[in-house]
């Protein structure tokens, strides 16, 4: 059973309120770079980005990806993973970092994205946004921006599909056969 | 995959999978901070039965910058020299705790040997055997060629209609052998280019094109012109009549480098014999891709440790 949690309007209006909270905290845009978690961080990163630009006239955010799977503390123990591009376009030090994300869950690939980030550089500031946060923290870490919360059991799948990747925007929640 | 011992058993996804991986090893590899925590507490075991520089170093290389723990052994001064036999060694090995092993050896079937004989139960790695296979070799051949023409659109590629013409001591050479396989596997078309004496018996049996003359073959016009060295401690016999013949017929000579497409790739596995095998006009030349190969050998065989070294036991991805 599969029941959808935001259509694709809500997908705009989510990462629109995060651009708007971004700017609040970060006091306009300067001193901004948003790096997303691939895959689909990165495409929410780029939107974000899109919207900052738009909201604060001509200003340009450096948008970049930045892959975890090597800080990962899973590799042993799931089948062998495929990498992704990490691309940081600009000197990350004393920037304030946003790192994008679409679903936050145990907190893991966060932890991993802190230690990639370490080997990078040292920002300022370093700031979570995710599209969905379903709860069940594993590691004290807590996002700053969130599309939306979803209470959810840990048998339940949450699926969220991009326009960029999957041709639409929708988040749904599945249910799991223990459920 | 649970080893790496040749290129004739990897199919296109696997090996289109190691270059994608490489490609993002390649994208750390400028920043201030290379080392990536993947392999942490791993141990890797060079066994290193032949003489090798670059290889052994690129191999050390891969496993440091994946945080592994590497123990370098060599035959020479070790208890090889004192009469201990592969199993020994192997099974020494092994009864330290270690997570991999990547062997070169002079007899062909060595690391096949070591990795079903039952001696030990850990990822074996084929850094080249005699005369049979360099399969991380041809790997990163193959993800140089593909970074050339498809540049930062390499992911996901192969390398269909891509012409490789490999000149020189095919009889002898592991680094023919794997490239042969593997580029057939990526859609790629291979040439040979060599003298009778240098072709093995089984030429026949391989999916290649063979030709009796560099210059006819480099008018039909190659892509990618590999050349092969002539390794000097595999001459035992009168292949051909002197090195300054050969370099005369099968070198890529200056003559020869001019004549060519400005478009060609030049590649050469090292180390080179200058002036015979290849001119240095040719081997320093901006169509030659001889340093990027060593720089993309450290990526590609990263990316075999990442591959064979992580995700559960019996899980294959």
């Amino acid at each position: 059973m599969s029941a959808t949690l935001l259509q694709s309007d809500d997908v705009t209006r989510a990462l629109t309120r995060i651009a708007h909270e971004i700017l609040e905290g970060n006091k306009g845009s300067s001193n901004l770079v948003l790096l997303g978690i691939p895959t689909r961080g990165v495409h929410l990163a780029r939107r974000i980005a899109g919207i900052l630009e738009r909201i604060d006239g001509d200003t340009q955010i450096p948008v970049g990806s930045l892959d975890v799977t090597m800080y990962r503390d899973d590799l042993m123990s799931n089948p062998m993973r495929e990498s992704a591009l990490t691309q940081v376009p600009v000197d990350i030090d004393g920037k304030t970092v946003v790192l994008v994300d679409d679903v936050l869950y145990s907190g893991r690939t966060v932890r991993a994205a802190l230690d990639a980030l370490t080997d990078v550089g040292r920002p300022a500031i370093v700031r979570l946004a995710v599209l969905v946060d379903r709860g069940h923290r594993e590691l004290p870490i807590r996002a700053d921006y969130v599309g939306k919360n979803v209470p959810s059991a840990r048998g339940e799948r949450v699926n969220v599909r991009l326009s960029e990747i999957d041709g639409d925007d929708v988040v749904s929640v599945t249910s799991g056969g223990d459920a | 995959m649970r080893h790496l011992l040749s290129t004739h058993d990897l199919d296109r996804d696997n090996a289109i999978s190691i270059l994608d991986i490489a490609e993002d090893m390649a994208s750390f590899g400028h920043r201030d901070v290379k080392k990536l925590p993947a392999l942490r507490g791993k141990a890797v075991v060079n066994l290193f039965y032949e003489d090798s520089t670059r290889t052994r170093t690129s191999f050390e290389a891969a496993e440091k910058r994946l945080s592994a723990d590497v123990i370098n052994f060599s035959a020479k001064g070790s208890s090889v020299s004192k009469g201990e036999s592969l199993k020994d060694t192997a099974q020494t090995l092994d009864a330290m705790g270690i997570d991999a092993v990547v062997i070169r050896h002079g007899s062909s079937g060595a690391p096949h040997l070591l990795a079903h004989s039952g001696w030990i139960d850990v990822p074996v790695i084929n850094a080249g055997d005699g005369t049979h296979e360099h399969p991380t070799q041809a790997l990163l051949d193959a993800f140089t060629m593909r970074k050339k023409i498809y540049g930062e659109d390499s992911r996901g590629k192969d390398l269909s209609g891509v012409r490789v013409c490999i000149v020189g001591d095919i009889l002898h050479s592991r680094v023919a052998r794997s490239n042969i396989w593997l580029l057939s596997t990526l859609g790629a078309s291979v040439d040979i280019v060599a003298p009778i004496t240098l072709l093995p018996h089984s030429i026949g049996a391989w999916p290649v094109r063979v030709w009796h003359s560099l210059d006819d073959a480099l008018a039909s016009g190659c892509d990618v012109v590999m050349m092969l060295r002539i390794q000097a401690e595999r001459m035992t016999h009168a292949y051909f009549p002197n090195a300054r013949e050969y370099g005369r017929f099968w070198g890529l000579t200056a003559q020869r480098y001019r004549r060519l497409n400005s478009e060609t790739i030049i590649m050469h596995p090292g180390p080179m014999n200058r002036g015979l095998e290849i001119s240095s006009e040719a081997a320093d030349s901006p169509q030659s891709l001889i340093l990027e190969q060593v720089s993309n050998g450290v990526f590609v065989r990263m990316s075999v440790l990442y591959s064979l070294l992580t995700g559960a036991k019996g899980q294959l991805a």
